[in-house]
């Protein structure tokens, strides 16, 4: 094989890699959006997150392979169960801490995190399951798209532009953006804000149970899943400034391609720690976040 | 207590801490009072940066280095654990400086000071999973049986020597504490987990001091890694890293009590009596129960006891003693970014 074919091949994988690292780009940055909402408004960070998202994907799979359900009837039902558990999450754990400093919250959500991996163990097995549902691959040219990536995207992209119509269109999203701004003063303005956190808290778990509808397509469920993501959600979320929607989006996107393109040269973990390292690099160039401007 | 009062009782106590495994010689008791000795050390070193309001989630990640370093370097070099030790602490030194300097440099605070330190334990664990032709991955990965010299290979199969060594550890660990805790560094990180500015202000150089809190933190943390691998002759990536490990250790720093030197070892104490004693409750059938009950235990002692068991105890002892410094009054006071 002569150089030339072999640059050839290269460029295919690299640029299948890119799409790749775009499309899975769509799934954290759904993440990261979630976080960052319920950040951005209660001031809370859910340690726990992506073990939301790790049970959303036991209810697909159980909803799916064990009753039978339609995969499009199961996800909405996922959605709404996540999303229940978001607002269980804020009203037992969250609202009695609500005046203790930072550090109790983020144990609490961490106490959280043991019991819903526990809780996994026990009611699950440690077995790895998946859905079984083979969605086609989609051939472009020399390249192979997975169809699953392809339907992540676009429904991450669809969850993001439903968020983002009910923050700017509907009263109660109003009611959640002026929160954000100014905590103290919105509850003298009539706004109750005990409603508008747990609002906020089931859109984040709906968030996360819209992801977890996503991944279970194209990785298996275990009780420790959640810490094969939520590190990168974490990274993603400071490096776009907490409470930062677009600074999240963009910062999402930015990792899925290190990851993806530090995939394509050796195994995933690897791409993690690329990750991490371009982390640590920007951290000296954009210490206040991506989008931040500079001071 | 007089000052002289509470050295005869340190004395009293530590006497009969020696003596103990001479007098009494049940194994199991023994291994729980080691594994107890080891942690207590490992939440004392990160409540020496945790009590200034450095609230690290990342210690899984450099007590995984230490205990992994020096097992890979006895079984791949054959290198010894007295070299090996100091080889795995430097380099978790060394990832220390890497991620806190910046973090500190730039003003990276609370809940972002968390989620940094938390991403790097999730990042060492990925790192040991994803090594696994070298540390076996999740299967776990054991220091081979040392053939000569059990000194030199830090091997031993007697729990009374490992007894004593881990007491040795452990009150080495309570000496630093004391001496962080009467060093003129004390007041600096006191003015710094007040107010950064203040700080910064009055002449303290807020990056150096907390990076060196950070460096010693690390180190001692790395330290009792290596001890526990040394000890249990086992390790896996799930026992010594990550963010379980990570939050297992402020927990138990929290339960103690973060302001007293012997908080984090009466946290130890605590977790570990209870996680044992929901271990055998449960028995081997019923695999992740034990770790039910501890989280949901977790969960309900942060919203109903915040300021720790001995803390709230001494508190009650003693409320007419001082007035509490303002770090204080809060469990740690994490700074708000940005604002």
């Amino acid at each position: 094989m002569g150089m030339q074919a072999f640059l050839d091949i290269f460029d295919i994988y690299l640029l299948e890699a890119v799409i790749n690292g775009i499309l899975l780009g769509g799934v954290l940055a759904l993440l990261a959006l979630g976080l960052n909402l319920i950040f951005g408004v209660i001031d809370v960070t859910w340690i726990c997150y992506a073990e939301l998202v790790m049970i959303g994907m036991y209810a697909m799979y159980f909803l799916v392979q064990y009753y039978g359900i339609s995969y499009f009837i199961a996800a909405p039902l996922t959605i709404l169960l996540v999303a229940l558990l978001g607002a269980a999450l804020h009203y037992l754990v969250i609202a009695p801490l609500l005046t203790a400093p930072p550090i109790n919250q983020l144990l609490a959500t961490g106490g959280v995190l043991f019991v819903l991996q526990s809780f996994a163990t026990v009611a699950f097995g440690i077995d790895f399951r998946n859905l079984g549902i083979r969605l086609p691959v989609l051939a472009f040219g020399d390249m192979n798209f997975s169809y699953a990536r392809l339907l992540s995207f676009l429904a991450a992209l669809v969850g993001m532009v439903a968020v983002y119509l009910f923050m700017t269109r509907t009263f109660t999203g109003t009611a959640i953006r002026a929160i954000s701004q100014d905590r103290q003063i919105m509850a003298l303005m009539g706004v109750d804000t005990k409603r508008i956190y747990l609002i906020t808290s089931a859109i984040g778990g709906g968030l996360a149970g819209l992801a977890a509808c996503l991944l279970v397509l194209q990785y298996d469920v275990h009780p420790f899943v959640g810490l094969s993501f939520g590190p990168i959600t974490f990274l993603i979320c400071v490096l776009g400034g907490l409470g930062n929607f677009i600074g999240g989006f963009v910062a999402a996107f930015v990792f899925a391609e290190i990851i993806s393109l530090g995939g394509l040269f050796s195994d995933l973990e690897w791409g993690y720690v690329l990750a991490f390292a371009f982390f640590i690099v920007m951290m000296f160039i954009r210490p206040a976040g991506l989008l931040a401007r500079r001071r | 207590m007089t000052g002289q009062g509470r050295l005869a009782a340190w004395g009293i106590g530590l006497a009969a801490l020696v003596a103990l495994p001479f007098v009494y010689r049940d194994p199991y008791h023994l291994h729980i009072l080691v594994l107890i000795l080891i942690w207590s050390f490992a939440y004392t070193s990160w409540s020496m940066m945790g009590r200034f309001g450095l609230v690290s989630l990342g210690h899984g990640g450099f007590m995984g280095i230490g205990a992994y370093v020096t097992a890979l370097l006895w079984n791949h070099l054959g290198l010894s654990p007295w070299i090996g030790i100091p080889v795995s602490m430097v380099a978790a030194g060394i990832l220390a400086l890497i991620v806190g300097y910046p973090c500190f440099r730039f003003r990276i605070t609370g809940h972002y000071f968390v989620l940094v330190t938390l991403a790097l334990s999730g990042i060492v664990l990925q790192v040991i999973t994803a090594t696994r032709d070298y540390t076996g991955g999740s299967l776990g990965y054991t220091p081979n049986r040392a053939s000569g010299n059990k000194l030199l290979a830090l091997q031993f199969d007697d729990k009374t020597t490992w007894y004593l060594i881990a007491l040795g550890i452990w009150l080495f660990g309570i000496v630093v504490w004391h001496w962080v805790d009467r060093s003129m560094a004390r007041y600096a990180l006191e003015a710094i987990s007040e107010d950064e500015d203040a700080a910064a202000a009055a002449g303290v150089d807020v990056t150096a001091e907390k990076l060196k809190i950070t460096l010693l933190s690390a180190l001692m943390t790395a330290l009792a890694g290596a001890i526990y691998c040394q000890y249990q002759m086992f390790i896996t990536p799930d026992t010594v890293s990550g963010i379980a490990v990570s939050l297992q250790m402020v927990f138990a720093a929290i339960v103690g009590g973060l302001f007293v030197s012997l908080g984090p070892t009466f946290g130890a104490v605590i977790t570990i009596l209870l996680a044992e004693t929901l271990r055998i409750g449960f028995g081997t059938r019923a695999v992740g129960w034990d770790n039910l009950v501890y989280g949901v235990l977790l969960v309900l002692f942060i919203i109903f006891l915040p300021k720790g068991i001995l803390g709230s105890l001494l508190d009650r002892l003693k409320p007419q003693r001082k007035v509490p410094r303002a770090h204080e009054q809060e469990a740690v006071q994490v700074a708000r970014p940005g604002t």
